[in-house]
C-alpha cells in the first residue's frame, strides 16, 4: 500500500494527458467520440488511484455509496434526457460540478482553519473556489430552470436589478476580502459564520446573473458557467494542493472561455451584449420602422397545407422554436406527405439555428430526416430564389433581411438564409415576439409572407392533417 | 499549500490556459454543443479533490458535506461522459452527414 501511494501522483499526471488529448479529440469530427473516451478512461483511473490515499481508503464506507448514487443519478439522467432536453442537462452537471467545488473549498477552509494558522495564499485560492463554484451551481440551477420550463424562459428584469445584483457581488467580494485578511492576522472575524455569508451571497449572485438572460441565450450562458466551473476546480486544485486538478480545471476554464467567445461570434454579438442585454436599448431604434403602413398576413393551416401542396421545391427552415416544440417527427410527417406527392423538400440549416450549434443536425437525424436533404447555409442560400415555398419553422433572427441591409440593426453583418427571396413564404411562429436579438423582422411584413401562428408542433400536424384531407 | 507549491500551481495554472485555448482553436460549430459537455465532463475531476478531502472536517457537518461533494462530483463526471458520447454517437449515426458539409 504504503509504495503503491507513491504512483498516485504519477497515475494524475497521465490523467491529465488523457484530459488534454481528450479535449483535443472533441474538437474534430471524427475523433470526437474516441476523445470523450479517452479523457473518460483517465478520469476512471484517477478516482480508482485516488483510493490509494490512506484517508480515502479508511473513509471507503462513506465515499463507495456516494459515488455509487452520483453515478446512478448521472447516468440515468444522462441516458433518459430527450435530445431536445440536451443544453439543460449539460446545465445541471455543470452545476454540480460546480457545487462539489464550492464544497471542497468549504472543506478545506475548515480543516486548514482547524489545524491552527491558514496561508493567506491559500485562503485567496480557497474563497475563489467557493465564490466561483457557488456561482456556477445557482446561475446553472437557474439556467436548467429557464430551459425546462420550470421559471419563466422570459428575461426578467426589474428597477433597481443593477443594484441588487451589484450590491451581492460587492458583498461577496467584501466577505472574501476580510476572510483572507483574518488569516494574514489584520482582523479578526467569526471566520465560519463570515465563510457561509459568502457562500450565501455567492448563491444568490449567480441566481441574480442568469435571471435577466433570455432562455434563447442559454447555450452561451452554460458554455460559460462551464468555463467558471473549471476555474472553480482549478481553485480548488489550488487550495488542497492537487496539480492534476489545476490542470483540468484550467484547461476548461480557458477552453470552455474560448468556445464562448465562439458561440457569441457565431450570433454576431460580444458576450457582454449577451451578459447584460444591450440588445433591448436597440429595440426603439429598429421597431419603429414596423410602423409605415404594412400589415402582417395570418394564413390558416388550410391555407399552408394548399400552398404546400400546388408547389414544386419547398425548403425548411428550422429553428428554436421546432427545438422547443419538439416537432421535428412533425415535420418529418410533413415532408413525407409531400415528397408523395413529387415536391422536392430540403432543408436549410443556419450555423446557429436553434442557438446550439448542431442542434438542428441532431434533431432532425433524431426524426431520421436524412442528412443528404440538410443544407449548410452556403450551399443552400443560392437556391432560395427557386423555391415555391420557404417554410420557416421557429426561426427568426437568422432569416432577418435586416442583417444584410440595415446598418442601424444590431444583427447587421450576420449571415442570415436568404429565405426573402423565396416565391412563398410561410412562417409558424407562436406569437409576433421578437426573436433572441429583441428585434422585429421585416420578413414578416413582406407581402410575400403568410403567418401560421401556433405551437410549431401544433401547427405542423394542422398542416398534415389539412394535406391528407385533401390527398 | 505553501508558497512554493502555490508558485508552482501559478506556472502550471498559465501554462494550462495556453494549452486549453490551443487544443480547441479550430472547432467546427457543429461540434461547439459535444465539445461544451465533454470539457463539462472534464472538470468532473473535481470528484478526486472531493474524495481527498470527504473526511477532513470532523462531525456531522463534515459527514454531510463530504458525502454531498463526492455525490456531487460524480454526478458530474459520469453524467457528463454518458450525455458527451450520446450527442456523439448521433452524429455518427448517419456517415453521410460529413460530406454534404465539407463541400463548399
Amino acid at each position: 500500500m504504503e509504495q503503491l501511494q507513491g504512483l498516485v501522483p504519477w497515475v494524475y499526471l497521465l490523467a491529465a494527458v488523457t484530459f488534454i488529448l481528450g479535449l483535443k479529440g472533441l474538437s474534430g469530427p471524427t475523433t470526437a467520440p474516441l476523445g470523450n473516451r479517452v479523457a473518460a478512461a483517465g478520469m476512471l483511473l484517477a478516482v480508482i488511484a485516488t483510493f490509494l490515499e490512506s484517508q480515502v481508503a479508511s473513509a471507503w464506507l462513506l465515499i463507495v455509496p456516494a459515488i455509487a448514487i452520483g453515478a446512478v443519478i448521472g447516468f440515468i439522467g444522462a441516458r433518459q434526457v430527450p435530445m431536445t432536453a440536451m443544453p439543460q442537462m449539460v446545465a445541471i452537471f455543470n452545476g454540480a460540478g460546480g457545487g462539489a467545488a464550492a464544497l471542497v473549498s468549504i472543506q478545506e477552509y475548515l480543516r486548514a482553519t482547524g489545524e491552527g494558522a491558514v496561508n493567506a495564499g491559500e485562503v485567496v485560492a480557497i474563497v475563489l473556489g467557493l465564490m466561483i463554484g457557488a456561482v456556477s451551481f445557482s446561475g446553472s440551477a437557474v439556467a436548467f430552470g429557464k430551459l425546462q420550463g420550470l421559471i419563466d424562459a422570459r428575461a426578467f428584469r426589474y428597477s433597481g436589478q443593477q443594484l441588487v445584483t451589484g450590491g451581492l457581488f460587492a458583498g461577496m467580494i467584501l466577505g472574501a476580502l476580510a476572510l483572507i485578511a483574518s488569516a494574514a492576522g489584520l482582523v479578526t472575524v467569526p471566520t465560519v459564520l463570515v465563510l457561509a455569508l459568502v457562500a450565501l451571497l455567492a448563491l444568490a449572485f449567480g441566481v441574480a446573473l442568469v435571471m435577466p438572460i433570455g432562455g434563447a441565450d442559454m447555450p452561451v450562458v452554460i458554455s460559460l458557467l462551464n468555463a467558471y466551473t473549471g476555474l472553480a476546480v482549478a481553485m480548488a486544485g489550488f487550495s488542497i494542493g492537487n496539480q492534476m486538478l489545476i490542470i483540468a480545471g484550467t484547461l476548461v476554464g480557458a477552453s470552455g472561455t474560448l468556445l464562448t467567445r465562439l458561440m457569441s461570434k457565431a450570433m454576431n454579438r460580444s458576450l457582454g451584449n449577451v451578459l447584460f442585454g444591450a440588445f433591448g436599448a436597440a429595440t426603439a431604434a429598429s421597431g419603429a420602422r414596423a410602423e409605415d403602413g404594412r400589415t402582417v398576413r395570418s394564413i390558416s393551416a388550410e391555407d399552408a397545407a394548399i400552398q404546400l401542396g400546388y408547389a414544386q421545391r419547398v425548403i425548411i427552415v428550422p429553428g428554436y422554436g421546432l427545438a422547443v416544440a419538439q416537432a421535428q417527427h412533425g415535420v418529418r410527417e410533413l415532408a413525407d406527405l409531400l415528397e408523395q406527392k413529387g415536391i422536392e423538400v430540403r432543408y436549410a440549416i443556419h450555423p446557429v439555428a436553434g442557438r446550439m450549434p448542431g442542434h438542428m443536425n441532431v434533431l432532425l437525424a433524431e426524426a431520421n430526416v436524412p442528412y443528404e436533404k440538410l443544407f449548410d447555409m452556403e450551399q443552400i442560400n443560392d437556391d432560395f430564389k427557386r423555391a415555391d415555398v420557404a417554410l420557416v419553422i421557429g426561426a427568426n433572427d437568422v432569416t432577418n433581411p435586416a442583417a444584410r441591409s440595415d446598418k442601424s440593426s444590431p444583427i447587421y453583418g450576420m449571415p442570415i438564409l436568404n429565405v426573402d427571396q423565396a416565391q412563398n413564404i410561410i412562417v409558424i411562429k407562436r406569437s409576433m415576439k421578437p426573436g433572441f436579438a429583441g428585434i422585429d423582422n421585416d420578413l414578416y411584413l413582406d407581402p410575400k409572407t403568410g403567418m401560421l401562428f401556433g405551437d410549431a408542433k401544433q401547427a405542423v400536424s394542422q398542416v398534415v392533417a389539412e394535406l391528407k384531407k385533401a390527398a | 499549500m505553501n508558497g512554493a507549491d502555490l508558485l508552482l500551481g501559478a506556472y502550471i495554472f498559465v501554462l494550462a490556459i495556453f494549452v486549453g485555448n490551443e487544443v480547441i482553436s479550430k472547432v467546427p460549430t457543429t461540434l461547439h454543443t459535444p465539445l461544451m459537455s465533454g470539457a463539462n465532463a472534464i472538470h468532473g475531476i473535481i470528484v478526486v479533490g472531493a474524495m481527498l478531502v470527504a473526511t477532513a472536517v470532523s462531525g456531522p457537518v463534515g459527514i454531510v458535506l463530504g458525502f454531498l461533494g463526492v455525490v456531487l462530483g460524480t454526478i458530474n463526471v459520469v453524467g457528463g461522459f454518458v450525455v458527451t458520447d450520446r450527442m456523439l454517437q448521433m452524429f455518427k449515426a448517419k456517415p453521410r452527414a460529413a460530406k454534404p458539409a465539407d463541400k463548399k
